[in-house]
């Protein structure tokens, strides 16, 4: 079914206040392999420069992710979730995030264009801001859903 | 390594990151760790009622990689930006090398190409990354 592309760009996607943890990041970094010290241990973060340890740079996507149901504007728009894939993902960076802070993320769908045989392509983006309202990342998604075979 | 690095001239190759190959139990994990829980990386089942023979890893999962490559090359708090477009799925057991290649530099700002390479060549993910020069 096609996605209703006014009702996409109209959604209204709350606000997410994610605090970032220090346990998380090492559970992100065992899953990647990333066994560099300054990315798991907070003494070589430290002296590496940073104020503790640092998130990672395709990080901010999973911040998205701790919402209580981060798929639920794909189900707003009968989207079935299995037919869906990441196209595409892009991150500017305008700071540096470390464990312990505070963001907030202000996403929107921002288009959805239909492709052949029924594919669309959902464009989402996404600002992290500190609690200062400086912008830390902008980041952006392009998700493919597939059309039915 | 790093004291080698020279970070401004085209043509300069990153040296490659050859990663684990991907078993199911990296892709739980990594479910978990990113947040990122949709089934269809984890439950058999769920592949299968989606027309798969399989589950296949998470794009975000590779391009955690890549960015390794970018940033064991260059400091983290260089980098400017990171993109990619996944081209294709990454199946159970594949092992992915990931490599980077300058392509311009400008404005004191290098552009790096990258790829997420198969054994069998299949390239599952092309992206750019841009890094400021010191």
């Amino acid at each position: 079914m096609a996605i209703d592309r006014e009702a996409a760009l109209a959604l209204e996607l709350p606000p997410l206040e994610a605090e970032v943890e220090r346990g998380a990041l090492r559970f992100f970094a065992r899953a990647t392999g990333e066994e560099r010290p300054e990315y798991v241990d907070v003494a070589a973060a430290r002296a590496a420069g940073f104020r503790d340890l640092p998130v990672p740079p395709t990080y901010y996507f999973s911040l998205e992710l701790q919402a209580a149901d981060p798929f639920a504007f794909l189900t707003d728009l009968e989207v079935d979730l299995r037919r869906v894939l990441h196209g595409e993902q892009w991150f500017e960076y305008a700071g540096q995030a470390c464990a312990g802070d505070r963001l907030t993320l202000h996403s929107r769908v921002v288009d959805v264009v239909t492709k052949r045989a029924g594919m669309e392509l959902l464009t989402k983006h996404t600002s992290v801001t500190d609690p200062s309202g400086a912008l830390v990342s902008r980041l952006g998604s392009v998700l493919v859903i597939r059309g039915e075979s | 390594m790093t004291a080698e690095a020279t970070y401004d001239t085209v043509g300069t190759e990153l040296p490659a990151l050859v990663c684990e190959p991907i078993s199911r139990t990296t892709l739980a994990l990594f479910a978990g760790a990113s947040g990122d829980h949709n089934p269809i990386h984890v439950d058999l089942d769920v592949a299968r009622s989606a027309g798969l023979e399989d589950v296949f890893a998470h794009g975000m999962l590779s391009l955690a990689y890549l960015s390794r490559l970018v940033t064991r090359w260059a400091p983290q708090d260089r980098l400017r930006s990171l993109s990619a477009r996944f081209v294709a799925i990454t199946p159970v057991h594949a092992r992915p090398t990931c490599t980077g290649r300058i392509t311009a530099v400008e404005n004191g700002v290098a552009t790096v190409a990258l790829a997420v390479t198969l054994d069998d060549g299949t390239v599952t993910l092309t992206g750019t990354a841009t890094i400021g020069l010191a």
